[in-house]
């Protein structure tokens, strides 16, 4: 079981889960979940498919409602405080979820309108976020027009666009090629480092995790492991996170 | 500070929704096809066979193309409310619906938004078919043209409310050709779009009958009246409480405590 994290005083909690679990018509996706994260960190969830992660950012992101347990983001209760927590939350899915058939700017504006914002803060917004993925000169293309990886970074600039304190990956980088993989990866960390925001960035690919991320490992819905990548080698005693993972999944099958 | 939040979100759906139409042609041509062929092929070749006597809001005898024009505004609304709705559901495991989830308003307001967007779709696709009857010489009254506006909000509503309500609710009717099926032919048919009512009763008390609830027929009947002029207070209330009705239990539906959605299941 997890060990939640406490908060020291230059770091907040982003987002604490207590005690989730969720079925599917009676079959277990997520089990008695619990882990927090803080500002400032990048955490890395790693899970096989079928290992719950994404029942856990659709709780999160409330597209399904837990029966038990708790969601909190920056102290925020997901189910009675709805708006206030989803306010401080940026997500970027699995699948793209932008309008083929709109411009980046477009694309970026129905969001900023999404979140309330006036025609000017939302104007300097996008262009700031955009400028910092280089993305700016772009701005008028058509998302159809991108390629996979500048349409990641559309999305990643789009998520940031209301300052939230806690930023959602889910498998962000799948079908990049690898110099798009590593632009995104470092990204997201200076985000975590530069700005102190909480990053939660699900993924199965190892070469990801930088050596001071903090690590989650999921399986069959429960948390195998949990803390510093240090911490994880270990509790599991291996000397890489890919032993660690397959000693904390494989292993544990059968 | 907050309702300007919902006032701004709300318009940046509605324009989304109303610029994705417009610049996606094919959608905008075949959305037109579609009550052009009922009205130059079907109603043509009705025309003789279909004799109607006078009755409000006609003030003398009309051709048939004249009588199934609301009508088929109506056809607009109701497959185009179908349509929107059903996307609704289906995107939202993936698809953009789950960042419109995402945004901190109430659930409600969203599809609320959500409906006036595909409605203001719905109603453009409407005066731009009413532009073309008018070069085929069907030509009610200019006022007719700014009176029908509020009509058409209100059944382009209900009927995309009870697209979201069918679509959270009804398992089955996971496709558009089901829905096709049990849904829209069944509701036009079974309306005063294309025949009116006393001829229903001339053939069959059931249908009459059916077809006098039938919400539809009270949304066709609105958006007729209010094409000649006239508020007819009836269909209005009843199209109203219809609306009510149906977005009431769609947001029930759509709640993901009780939606169908974790009934459904989805990805590990």
């Amino acid at each position: 079981m997890s060990q939640p994290l406490r908060q020291t005083n230059s770091k907040e909690i982003a987002l604490s889960i207590e005690d989730l679990s969720f079925s599917y018509s009676g079959k277990k996706a997520l089990d008695q979940v619990s882990f927090d994260i803080q500002s400032g960190e990048c955490t890395v969830l790693l899970g096989p498919n079928g290992a719950g992660k994404s029942t856990l950012f659709a709780l999160i992101t409330r597209l399904y409602d837990a029966r038990s347990g708790r969601i909190e983001l920056c102290r925020f209760d997901i189910k009675k405080q709805t708006s206030k927590a989803l306010a401080r939350l940026g997500v970027v899915f699995q699948q793209s979820t932008l309008d083929m058939d709109l411009t980046v700017m477009q694309n970026l504006g129905y969001h900023a309108a999404l979140h309330g914002m006036g025609h000017k803060l939302a104007k300097q917004r996008i262009q700031e976020e955009l400028e910092r993925l280089n993305m700016y000169d772009r701005r008028k293309e058509k998302i159809r027009q991108l390629n996979g990886g500048h349409r990641r970074r559309v999305e990643i600039a789009r998520a940031l666009l209301h300052k939230p304190s806690l930023l959602l990956l889910d498998e962000p980088t799948v079908g990049l090629d690898v110099p798009s993989r590593q632009d995104i990866v470092e990204h997201v960390h200076s985000l975590a480092k530069d700005d102190n925001i909480a990053v939660l960035w699900a993924t199965h690919l190892i070469d990801e995790i930088y050596p001071d991320d903090r690590v989650i490992i999921l399986h069959k819905g429960q948390v195998k492991a949990t803390g510093t990548v240090d911490d994880v080698l270990q509790q599991t005693a291996t000397s890489s996170i890919k032993d660690a993972f397959y000693v904390l999944t494989q292993g544990l099958q059968g | 500070m907050k309702i300007l939040h919902y006032w701004r979100a709300m318009w940046g759906i509605i324009w989304r929704e109303c610029w994705r139409f417009v610049t996606q042609r094919e959608r905008f041509v075949s959305a037109l096809v579609r009550p052009l062929v009922w009205l130059f092929i079907f109603a043509a070749g009705f025309r003789s066979a279909l004799g109607l006597a006078i009755s409000p809001p006609y003030e003398t005898y009309i051709l048939y193309e004249v009588y199934i024009v609301p009508g088929l505004c109506g056809m607009i609304q109701l497959f185009n409310g179908m349509q929107s709705s059903l996307s609704m559901v289906y995107d939202r495991e993936m698809g953009s619906m789950r960042i419109l989830l995402t945004c901190p308003l109430p659930r409600w307001f969203l599809l609320l938004s959500k409906l006036l967007a595909g409605t203001a779709v719905s109603v453009l696709q409407v005066y731009v078919f009413l532009g073309i009857a008018w070069c085929y010489d069907i030509r009610p009254p200019l006022q007719g043209y700014g009176w029908i506006l509020p009509a058409l909000v209100l059944s382009g509503l209900m009927l995309g409310a009870l697209g979201l309500l069918l679509s959270s609710f009804i398992k089955q009717l996971e496709n558009f050709a089901g829905v096709m099926n049990f849904v829209i032919f069944p509701m036009f048919f079974m309306s005063t779009s294309l025949y009116p009512l006393w001829k229903i009763k001339e053939s069959s008390a059931l249908l009459h009958r059916l077809a006098q609830y039938n919400p539809f027929s009270q949304a066709v009947e609105l958006i007729r009246f209010a094409l000649y002029g006239q508020f007819n207070q009836h269909t209005f209330i009843y199209t109203l409480v219809a609306f009510i009705v149906f977005m009431t239990l769609a947001i029930l539906g759509y709640n993901p405590s009780k939606g169908m959605m974790t009934r459904k299941g989805g990805a590990g």
